[in-house]
Order: C-alpha cells, then structure tokens, then sequence
C-alpha cells in the first residue's frame, strides 16, 4: 500500500501564501517584483493563436489542387478580411469566373498544394490573469506571469465545482453541525460567500445560485444531486471549468457530515473579511483540492500561530474515521499496533486503536484523517 | 547446464510504487526469490526516479543478504555474493505514454493506428480521422489541448490516393502541438501511413515535428502490420519521453535493455505465453483509474485501456456507466440508495480507504464486476478482424451475419484467465477473486482461473523481450519459469455448460479422475454454482452435456481433458449465459446467498 493513512487537509490560520499565475502561452507580464495587487490587477496578458478554418479552395472552384496556387490572389502571411475574395478562376475569355470569398477576418497560414485548401487563422483571442488574491509580487516569471505573495489564513477542502471567486465571508449556520436551510439565504448574500456547517440540500445549493451568492464553504452535500447541478453524472473528481454562478466547497465529503471545528472555527473568526476561493479538483497524481484563501495583515495575528504541514498520526493524535463504518466520527489515537490485524471484512490492515466517545475501536489506518487542532 | 544469466534484477516504476524484483538460477531452475518495494520518486520534492529504484533495491539486498548495490551503481556481473547479470526495468510513471493517433478512416486506418498504440502500451488520448464528424478547427483545438507524448499518423493503402492522410498532415500542422514534457524538444510525430504520399509529409510536418517514417500500418486493407509502428513508439518512448522525465537518463544508462511502458510489458508476455502454450489468453488488470485488458485470441493480441473505469478515482464513474441497479443486483442484502451513492463518492474523493466492514467489502466487490463487465465489453468491440475488408459471400454465408469486423473474443475458446489488480489480487478471500472473474468475464466451457499476485507480469515482459543475443535465450527463459511457478496464483478451473435447458434441469454430466486414481461424478444443473476443493494437480474430466447444451466440442458432444485445480479448486457453473439474475428481490437474493456459501465467498454471520 503507497498511503499508511491520509494526510488532513490544510487549515492553517496564517500562512505565507504563494500562487502562481501564468498564462497559457507566453505573453507580456504588466507587474513587477514588489508591486502591490487587489485580485482584479491583470497581471499578465497574451493573445491566443485564433481558431483555423479550412477553405476547400478546389472543390469550390473545381479545379485540381496543384491549379489552386495559379487562382489565389492572396498569399501565406497576408491579412485578410471577411467577404475579400482569395482565389478566382480565370473563367473563359474572362466570363463565367468562380471565386473563393474569405469567410472570417484573419491571416493566410498557409496553402496546400497537395490538397488544395487554404487555411485561414482567424483573430487572436486575447487573455488576461488576473491576481485572484490581495498580496503583492514576490517574483515575475518572464514573459509567462508571476508569482504572488501574502500573508493569509488557508483552508482546502476535499471536493469542490465552479472555478475562482471571490467575495466576503459571511457566517450563516450557527454551529458546525447545523444545515445550511434555503430560508437562510437572500437576495443580499450576492456576491459573498457563505459559510454554513454539515450540510447543504439540493434546494439551498439552487436558491444560492439564483441569489448569485458567490460560493458555499459547507460540510457536506449529496453525491447524487450533483447531477442535477452539473447535468451529467460526476465520473471522476475532476473540476473546476463548471461555468456556475455558485461555487461549492465541502470541507468534508459527501453526506451530512460535521464541518470539523478548526475549519468552521477558522471561518467563523474571519467572518467579514474578504476572502479567494477556488473549487477546482483534481484528485489524481498531483492531487488539486479546492481552497479557500483569505488574505490577512500581517500585524493581525502573532508570529507564532499556527502554521505548519500536517504530521503523521501519532498517539493522542485527533483522527477523523473517513470510511463507513463510523465514517465522520472523531476521536483520539490511543495505540498503533505494528502487527496486520484482520478485520471484519477479513482484509489484513494496518490499524489504529481510537477512542471515540470513550469507547476504543480499531480502525484501518487508510481510513483516518489526521485533523489539525490549532 | 551452465547458464549465462544466474541472477536477474527487474523494477517496474510505477506512478506510485517502484517494485523490485531479484530471480536467481537455483536447483535448476529460475525462481523469484525477493522482492521490494519503495514509493516512486518522479515528483517534486525528489524529481529522480533512480531514487525509488534504488530504495526498492535496497530493500531487496536486505531481504536476500546479497549486495546489489555499490553507491548509487547496480553491480553487475554476478560475482557469487555480489552483484547481478542483468538489470531491466519498466515504467508507466508520470502518467505513461500518452498519445494521440490519427487515421483517414476510424473504424480501418484509425483503429489500426489505435491497435499499435495501445500494444505498445500507450494510453489512447483520442483518435482524430477523417470522417469521425468533427470540423478541422474543433480538431485542431482538440489537438492543442491534449498536449500528447506523441503522435501516430496513419492513412491510406501503399499507392492510393494522398489527398485524406494530407488533409490530416495539414490539420497537425496547423495545430502546431507542443509535447506535454520539456518546452525544448519537438514533438515525435511517426508516419505509417500511404508510402506515396510520404515526400509531402515530409515537407509538410518535417519542420514542426521529430518526424518519423515506417512502414504502412495498413498496406493493404487485407492486412494490419503493427509490428514497425510498435517499434518505433518503443524506441521513441525511450528517446523521447522517457529521456525527458526527471531521473530517467540516469536509470537507462544502468539497464541492459531499453525501458519499456509497463502495459506494453505485459502485452507481450501475454503474448508470448499464449503462442508457447498454444492457447487463448485474456488477461485483466483493474487499477484505481483504469482498467487495462488484453487477450490472445487465433494468435491476435489486443490490448484496451478502459480510462475511466477503475476502483478508486474512477469509481463513480463506474456506477454512472453500469447503473446503480446494476451494481446493486450483486449485493444480497437491502441498501438506502442514496446513502450508498454518497458513500461511493467518498471513496472516489479519498481514493486511499479501504473496507473495513463485510458490507463495505460486498459493495466494492460488486462494483469490481461491473468495471470489469464494462472493459470486457469495450475490449470485445475492439478486439475484432479487420474492418473493411471484402470477402466472397457464399450461399452458405447468406444465412449468417459474420462480416468483417467480427469479435474475435470467443469464451468458449478461452483457455486462461488472469486478474490483477488490487481488488482481485488482494482479495481477503481467493473464491472472491475467482468469482469476481467469473461473474463478469462470464467464460464458457472449461477455463483456468489465476491471480498475479503481486503484478510481476511487467518485470517479466521487459526480462522475455532482451534482444541481446547472447542473452535472449536464458532471459526468456526465466520469465517463463517465473510466470509459471511464481508470478501465478492459480485459483482453479471452470466449468461452465452453455445452452437452453428448463430450469433447475441437467446440464451436463461430470467424472472426475484424480492423480490418485479416485473418481467423482458430478451433474451441473441449471442456476446452480458448486466448487470442489482441489488442488493445483492434474485432474482428467469428462463431461458429457445435455442435448442442446455446449462445454467447447458442440452442442451435445462430450469434452475429454486434463484440467488443474488450485487455491479455490474447481468451479462448476450452471448459471448458463449470460448469468442473469431475478428480477423479484427475494428469489435474487436468494440465489446470491446460495452462490456465495457453495463457493466459501464471506465469513458466515450476520449477511452471510
């Protein structure tokens, strides 16, 4: 087995925060080193090569391909607009002449000789990326884009849909445990983003969507609404180009599962405050988790909080049990025996010996979580 | 005898784990004797794969006592104490060798082009033809965005006409595409298409591309030649990919054969042990994302990537392609659904876990059979004759609706069936494993049944293709004697009778004859499972079927052979073909609980 155990999640309360944000293709990087950001700066820009279209020159004039070259009245490299014509034949003493009309705005690419189409690039597509946090500079990577720093409080959360947003946060469910109910949500929730504890229905998700409400941080949801959202059955945790009104970030899983309490803990403090998020997933090699990234001055908080990358279980640890049976429940390592033990399933594990409300149980070790107590 | 090769060292760099291997000539005979394993270290914070393989090794020399390693240098030759022959290696790490093939028209060309992709080992990322109904610019975009390892053009008979393979040629050109490791290298783009059109190809994508030449993969539409196109992806692979990855350059200085893509590996031992035996072979691997078959069927290999069909970060999309009630019908106990469904997501988003409980083992087991069914199915409609070809029809022919393009897979011909794969080779039970293989490879008549234990099979395909003369011989002998005696954990042989008869009636008649001269008769009957613990040892078998009813000589004639037994034993099926289960719940769960305790399935108790 590769994984004793799965590492927690991140929950840090403050952090030094560095992304990347580079373009697609090389470009032109509009920052530099040191320059201070709001997440709507445009830090670099480019212009992506334009979709292609293929002009079946013969075929319209009928003529053979290599005779193609003698029709053209454009060549490689020249720009053409939309409705100028790019090839003619010379018809019969000048009569009954076919031509070849350029259907889009572009440039000639190239001409094939061999089979008699031209292809024409249309108009770049410029693209722009912007900074997505609050922070400044920290390095330009040349032509490409840059790397941005801040100090922020950081949280992942197991699985999430929709792309980047950003707004302020706002405490909606009183307690970790509690759903977040449609009632709860309103129309001036648009553009913020919700924090809510164990659950989120079906029905909310959509009343957050049509009050434009920027993203949902919650426990859990259900596996099979997805697809009334998505539209399609969610094979595999790949995400992030949803193009929804509402990201959705579960912290937990899927089901109504407890927010753990140093998450909610951490976003119920930074109620208010402005905050980055990202839904985007990929659970494979090089694992994406979708996070939440709220930017904080660095007088805010003392030196030495809490910010550090999660250990291995150990005894005392807190452990989150993250497979049925007793999927969600929390409790303390009391031993970690180094012989196999069989379960009930007979399969020969690793386990694990914790204490959940007072009663010790013996868990496989791939099934725990650490949680990271601040 | 003297062999030239007395000790051999096989890794296989996996994207997760590296694993080690050490086989050495004793008694006269090859045998695996240790094996390690260590964490690949491909990616960041390492960015070295020797790392892995040496850590592999290294725990290989603590196990075995011999030292392997000097520094960071595999000794070589064997000195006695010291050292080893040979060392090979394999290696899917960094996501394998993904590529895109391009063909004139889908269903010949571009299956053909699929064929030699996917034998080589690669992951088919998409098939652009001609006429697959997309525009050239959404081809183009396509092009782009997958960003493949490399590329494979085929097209067109030597001598017909250009005009489609260049119309392709262009669509790659225009799409300019960047290989997906390294910025400094262009991308290796192989021709085996049309032989005339090759000077326009040249000058077409020789700028924008390494390019490659080979033969036709299609000269003809009468015949496939995959052989030089597989060649070449190997050596470019080498080259190019691999030569890329962080670390490789190093471990392929170290080995004694090129690195081969680890799928590729396997194909080819299966390969090679169904052309040794004479027989027909489908082997299945079922990983946490995909799920790879292969099969020799009338000495054709196949092999398919079933990409989004596996036990962990594809799960869900398992049960979104089979149904839930599908997975369903194998569980014989009631289930909230939507909780089921939530749970089933949660092993996809911590793909780590494993089943704790009997219930949680039963669900995963029965998800296992349909990601197995689904890759069967995909594997049947790809394994097929060729497409396109004419044949002469006669009047006989009239009645029948063979044509080209037919499966080549025949359960009533298949001989051996190999499961690897988590779920089947780790099993807490071996009657797990064998009916998991049964219950959605469905075979017919009389078929062997093994698990590779630990997935030795891609150390072994690498040890069977050394090419060095002086060594070929004693190499491909020792994968040989490994699969047989170490790399197989037979679980048995199945006899499964094929035919209408009425409910609950004979099937077909049984006698048994074991190396101690005892004798058993045993009558299949229809909806029935039964299971004979007998060991991996020859047992004569005669079964005489019921009229009507077909064991592999026919409807109604009687089979004579010698079949093994093995961990589980003997399993005889009378569930017919397809296995279908009731519709009416009770009757269904019935017939599960009947199946499971006449096989040992699960511990007796609570669901059980």
């Amino acid at each position: 087995m590769a994984h004793s155990y799965t590492p927690g999640l991140k929950v840090l309360k403050k952090t030094l925060f560095r992304k990347e944000r580079i373009l697609p293709l090389k470009g032109k990087v509009l920052v530099k080193k040191g320059d201070k950001l709001s997440p709507d700066t445009i830090v670099a820009s480019t212009n992506l090569p334009g979709n292609v279209q293929m002009l079946k020159v013969n075929n319209i004039l009928n003529i053979e391909p290599r005779d193609v070259v003698d029709c053209l009245v454009v060549k490689e490299g020249d720009s053409v607009k939309k409705g100028d014509m790019i090839a003619e034949t010379a018809g019969i003493f000048g009569m009954f002449k076919s031509s070849v009309d350029c259907p889009v705005d572009g440039t000639i690419e190239s001409i094939s000789e061999s089979t008699g189409r031209v292809i024409v690039r249309e108009v770049p597509i410029p693209v722009e990326v912007d900074a997505y946090v609050s922070g400044t500079v920290d390095k330009v990577i040349e032509k490409e884009g840059i790397i941005l720093k801040c100090d922020a409080a950081f949280i992942q959360g197991i699985f999430g849909i929709a792309g980047e947003k950003r707004g302020e946060l706002v405490l909606v469910s009183n307690s970790c445990s509690d759903e977040l109910t449609p009632d709860q949500i309103t129309k001036e929730m648009a553009g913020k983003i919700l924090i809510g504890g164990s659950f989120l229905s079906l029905e909310a998700y959509k009343k957050a969507m049509s009050c434009n409400v920027a993203a949902i941080v919650v426990g859990g949801f259900n596996y099979y609404d997805l697809k009334a959202v998505l539209g399609y059955d969610l094979g595999v945790a790949i995400t992030g180009t949803e193009q929804l009104p509402t990201a959705l970030i579960l912290t937990e899983g899927y089901g109504s599962i407890p927010m753990s309490d140093a998450t909610f803990d951490l976003l119920k403090n930074n109620h208010g405050n402005e905050a980055s998020v990202n839904g985007a997933t990929q659970i494979r090699a090089g694992v994406i988790r979708p996070e939440i990234v709220i930017p904080i001055s660095s007088a805010s908080e003392s030196e030495d909080s809490f910010s550090k990358e999660p250990e291995g279980i150990q005894e005392g640890s807190t452990v989150r049990v993250i497979r049925s049976p007793n999927f969600g429940k929390i409790g303390t390592v009391s031993s970690l025996p180094s012989e196999l033990k069989k379960m009930e399933s007979e399969t020969m594990v690793r386990v694990a010996e914790i204490s959940i409300d007072g009663i010790d149980t013996l868990i496989p070790r791939a099934n725990l979580e650490m949680v990271e107590l601040q | 005898m003297s062999k030239k090769i007395k000790s051999i060292l096989a890794t296989d760099c996996g994207s997760t784990t590296t694993k080690a291997i050490l086989i050495e000539w004793k008694e006269g005979r090859y045998r695996l004797t240790f094996r390690g394993e260590a964490p690949t270290t491909v990616e960041a914070p390492f960015e070295d794969v020797t790392k892995g393989v040496l850590n592999a090794v290294m725990e290989v020399e603590e196990l075995s006592g011999r030292t392997i390693l000097n520094g960071d240098q595999i000794i070589t030759p064997d000195s006695g104490e010291k050292g080893v022959d040979i060392y090979v290696s394999t290696s899917s790490a960094g996501g394998g060798l993904q590529m895109m093939v391009a063909g004139v028209v889908k269903s010949m060309s571009g299956e053909s082009a699929e064929r030699a992709a996917l034998g080589a080992g690669s992951i088919v990322m998409d098939v652009l033809a001609s006429n697959d109904g997309r525009l050239p610019h959404e081809k183009i975009t396509r092009i782009r965005q997958l960003r493949p390892d490399m590329i494979l053009l085929s097209g067109g008979t030597d001598g017909g006409t250009t005009t489609h393979v260049m119309e392709l040629a262009e669509i790659l050109a225009a799409a300019n595409p960047r290989p997906r490791l390294g910025q400094n290298y262009k991308l290796p783009v192989i021709y085996a298409g049309n032989n005339k059109a090759q000077d326009s190809i040249q000058s077409t994508l020789g700028e924008i591309s390494d390019l490659d030449i080979v033969d036709n993969i299609r000269p003809v539409l009468e015949r496939e030649n995959l052989e030089p196109s597989r060649d070449k992806i190997h050596d470019l692979f080498m080259e190019h990919v691999m030569a890329q990855a962080p670390g490789y350059k190093k471990l392929m200085s170290w080995t004694d054969a090129p690195i081969m893509p680890t799928p590729g590996a396997v194909g080819s031992l299966i390969e090679m042990i169904a052309k040794k035996e004479g027989i027909s072979v489908v082997g299945v691997d079922i990983g946490g994302a995909t799920t790879d078959i292969f099969s020799v069927f009338e000495e054709k290999f196949n092999r398919t990537v079933s990409a989004n069909l596996g036990m962990s970060y594809s799960i869900c999309n398992v049960l979104a392609e089979s149904g839930l009630d599908n997975v369903l019908r194998w569980v014989p106990f009631d289930i909230d659904r939507s909780e089921l469904t939530n749970r089933i997501g949660n092993k996809m988003i911590r793909p780590t876990t494993v089943p704790q409980s009997l219930e949680e083992l039963v669900i995963e087991q029965a998800i296992a059979r349909e990601a197995l069914r689904l890759s069967f199915i995909q594997h049947k409609a790809f394994a097929t004759s060729l497409k396109g070809v004419q044949s002469e029809r006669t009047i006989s022919d009239a009645f029948e609706q063979s044509s080209s393009g037919k499966s080549l897979v025949n359960m009533m011909d298949l001989d051996l069936l190999v499961g690897s794969g988590g779920v089947l080779s780790h099993a807490p039970r071996r009657q797990q494993s064998a009916r998991m293989l049964i219950d959605a490879f469905m075979p017919e008549g009389i078929t062997q049944l093994a698990v590779d234990s630990i997935f030795m099979m891609p150390q072994l395909g690498v040890l069977a293709n050394i090419d060095k003369e002086e060594l070929k011989d004693d190499a491909s002998q020792a994968a040989l004697e490994v699969f047989d005696n170490d790399c197989l954990i037979r679980l048995g042989t199945c006899v499964s009778p094929v035919g209408k008869v009425k409910p609950k009636s004979k099937m077909a008649q049984v006698s048994l004859t074991f190396k101690d001269g005892s004798t058993k008769e045993i009558e299949i009957l229809e909806g029935s499972l039964e299971m004979l613990e007998v060991p991996y040892e020859e047992v004569k078998i005669n079964v005489v079927p019921s009229r009507g009813v077909d064991v592999g000589a026919g409807k109604g004639e009687p089979v004579d052979s010698v079949i093994y037994g093995g961990v589980v034993g003997l399993i005889f099926d009378g569930r017919n073909r397809p296995i279908t289960l009731s519709a009416d719940p009770s009757e269904r769960i019935d017939s599960l609980l009947n199946w499971s305790s006449a096989v040992d399935e699960y511990p007796k108790g609570d669901l059980f």
